[in-house]
């Protein structure tokens, strides 16, 4: 192996990319834009419905309930609700979304309330549509609100004190250090992030670095110059392995700043935004990176192989574009609660490195794990990259048509 | 100099099972003298010149460039060769200037050498107009003053022309010829392949005819038209091919 070979391919190969758009836009302008337009837009545009409906007056329909005139009085008392005439077809209307919600109050609800009988009021509504919902909890904390009152009545009827119904309370209390929690809840993004977009970042690079150039007819120009397919192999492999690295690093950084956007904003409400406040230090984000790292090697050296072998972009394209999956479905799983790890899993690839992450960012070090888990995952990058550069020695490869 | 020995290529096909692409081919290339490789498309020549550009490496046999082997020493070879052909394109986003210093580079060239290689180079070839333009931005004309100078960076006594006018216009073309002759005159040893007898005619000192992977004849043209009783180099080639057509249509 020469150095100054590989610099010069390296130098050579990233004086290109930064030259091309397509590969610009995937590795740097996407991972950037991406986490701020979604993270921003979408916490704006949730707090601007989560607004609109909580501020709607909901219509509400009442099914029976004619026999019990106190309820229906105080019903129509509940601010934001508006209580709308009978009609057969209620349930179509919700459906429709002309009416929010519709409760049923039992025959004789009142005279039953005085008896002390036991009653079930139905709240009809629309899962999934949020105004639906709202209007149907305006309803159910209306019920609430008047069954603690009829209950609190009775009680003092009987000259007992309401602690009768509640002898103790029964509160949780954390523990847990914040980066904990927000590592618990967050954390295991942090991972998957980065070994995706190690994988993504480096799509592009690679197909233009291998199938690209047979496309463009450059392959049979640099190999017919003195340079050693070795020193080839590994120039452009150390440029998609920046990419790769660049697109993550940048989409970490993106990531970083939309959390701390969304929650800082004051677009939401204290209680969603601290979801948001990811306590997570320097250290932590670069031990994810080290870990990451041997499969960013890995994902370069692959994702080179299989762009060589295509004749055309095109091909590549269609080679490459399903391993995402790949690469998603491990690092998916990694996020499933109850997914730990244990020795077996520490030598899968993509899914012990994101189960690592998961714990790192967590602030929990099982030093066994990340030593077998970053000596199984340099092992299977050297491997891939052995692969690639024997690719590379292969005619049939370089000269498949 | 260049010396093939029993060169062969064998490929395998899926459909058509094992193709002799080049089969037991031997000739010498002198100095200072042009070599023409003279062959209908699919005859062998492309993968004739990639064996001895050591872009491919033969199955049987080998090939002595400049005193390297091409199978034992490979990157010694290609240091010490020029090839060109209109499969080797230019890299698209890099300046011809770039792109010239890049191989410079690749051959070993100190900074100051590189320098003034280029310099002189590209005041030769009247490149000065556009060296500091993209290579996917160039006229026709200009990639092949720019594929030259890349040729010539690290001034190779061996070129390798594979049907290097292929698709060009006549005063491209031109210029390629000329640049062939003036590489013969610098003493440089040349092979250069076509299907153009006229290109053959004009310059080359030795031919080869080369049919199915299996060089026919060679020798200088005053040699081949007293051996095949014909004055028109076209003729010589219908008589050296023709029967072989005849048989394989058979």
């Amino acid at each position: 192996m020469n150095f100054h070979n590989v610099a010069t391919v390296y130098g050579k190969e990233l004086t290109e990319w930064l030259r091309d758009k397509r590969t610009l836009i995937s590795t740097v302008l996407v991972p950037l834009l991406a986490f701020p337009i979604l993270m921003v837009g979408m916490t704006s545009l949730m707090t601007v419905m989560i607004g609109k409906a909580e501020k709607e007056t909901a219509k509400i329909m009442v099914i029976g309930g004619e026999d019990s005139p106190q309820v229906i009085e105080k019903l129509r008392q509940v601010k934001d609700v508006e209580i709308v005439p009978y009609a057969e077809d209620w349930n179509k209307r919700i459906s429709e979304k002309e009416i929010r919600a519709a409760v049923d109050i039992p025959k004789d609800f009142d005279a039953a309330l005085a008896q002390g009988k036991e009653l079930t009021v139905k709240i009809y509504f629309y899962q999934g549509e949020i105004k639906s919902s709202f209007g149907a909890n305006h309803v159910e904390k209306f019920f609430d609100d008047y069954r603690d009152s009829v209950v609190s009545g009775r009680l003092a009827s009987r000259n007992l004190p309401a602690a009768i119904l509640k002898p103790f309370e029964v509160k949780q209390e954390n523990v847990a250090p914040p980066e904990k929690v927000s590592g618990a809840a967050l954390g295991g993004l942090l991972g998957y992030m980065v070994i995706l977009l190690s994988m993504t970042g480096a799509i592009y690079p690679a197909i233009d670095l291998t199938a690209g150039e047979k496309e463009r007819g450059t392959m049979e120009t640099i190999l017919s110059s003195p340079l050693s397919r070795v020193d080839l192999v590994l120039g452009k492999f150390f440029l998609v392995l920046s990419a790769s690295l660049c697109t993550a690093i940048l989409s970490i950084i993106s990531m970083g700043t939309s959390f701390y956007l969304a929650g800082h904003s004051g677009a939401m409400a204290k209680k969603d935004a601290a979801v948001f406040q990811l306590h997570i230090g320097l250290s932590t984000v670069l031990s994810v990176f080290l870990m990451a790292l041997p499969l960013a090697v890995l994902f370069a050296a692959a994702l080179l192989t299989i762009a060589l072998f295509a004749k055309s972009y095109k091909e590549a394209q269609s080679y490459l574009t399903p391993m995402t999956f790949i690469v998603v479905i491990p690092a998916v799983a990694s996020l499933l609660p109850g997914f730990d790890l244990n020795p077996k899993l520490a030598l899968v690839p993509i899914l012990s490195t994101s189960l690592v992450c998961k714990e790192i960012v967590a602030g929990t070090f099982h030093w066994n794990y990340i030593l077998l888990i970053l000596l199984s995952s340099s092992i299977y990058a050297a491997a891939a990259l052995f692969i690639a550069v024997k690719m590379f020695q292969r005619e049939s490869v370089l000269f498949r048509s | 100099m260049i010396e093939a020995r029993g060169l062969s290529k064998r490929f395998q096909d899926k459909k058509r099972g094992e193709i002799r692409a080049v089969d037991n081919v031997s000739f010498t290339c002198q100095p200072g003298k042009i070599y023409g490789l003279l062959g209908a498309n699919g005859a062998g020549k492309t993968t004739t010149l990639r064996m001895l550009a050591t872009i491919l490496e033969p199955t049987d046999g080998t090939a002595v460039v400049c005193g390297y082997d091409v199978v034992e020493q490979p990157e010694k070879v290609r240091a010490n060769v020029g090839f060109l052909s209109t499969a080797t394109a230019l890299y698209p986003r890099l300046t011809a200037q770039e792109l010239v210093e890049y191989f410079g580079r690749l051959n070993g060239l100190d900074e100051p050498t590189l320098k003034k290689r280029v310099d002189d180079i590209f005041n030769r070839l009247d490149m000065n107009g556009f060296r500091d333009r993209r290579c996917d931005k160039l006229s026709t004309g200009m990639k092949q003053k720019t594929s030259i100078a890349r040729t010539l960076v690290h001034d190779p006594p061996v070129m390798i022309f594979d049907e290097p006018t292929l698709g060009l216009d006549v005063m491209t073309a031109r210029t390629i010829t000329g640049f062939i002759r003036e590489c013969r005159n610098k003493g440089k040893t040349v092979i250069f392949s076509t299907h153009v007898m006229s290109e053959v005619e004009k310059l080359c000192d030795t031919i080869g005819i080369i049919h199915d992977g299996k060089l026919l004849t060679e020798g200088p043209l005053p040699q081949l038209r007293e051996k095949y009783a014909e004055k028109d180099l076209e003729e010589i080639f219908v008589k050296v091919v023709g029967p072989l057509l005849k048989n394989s249509e058979a």
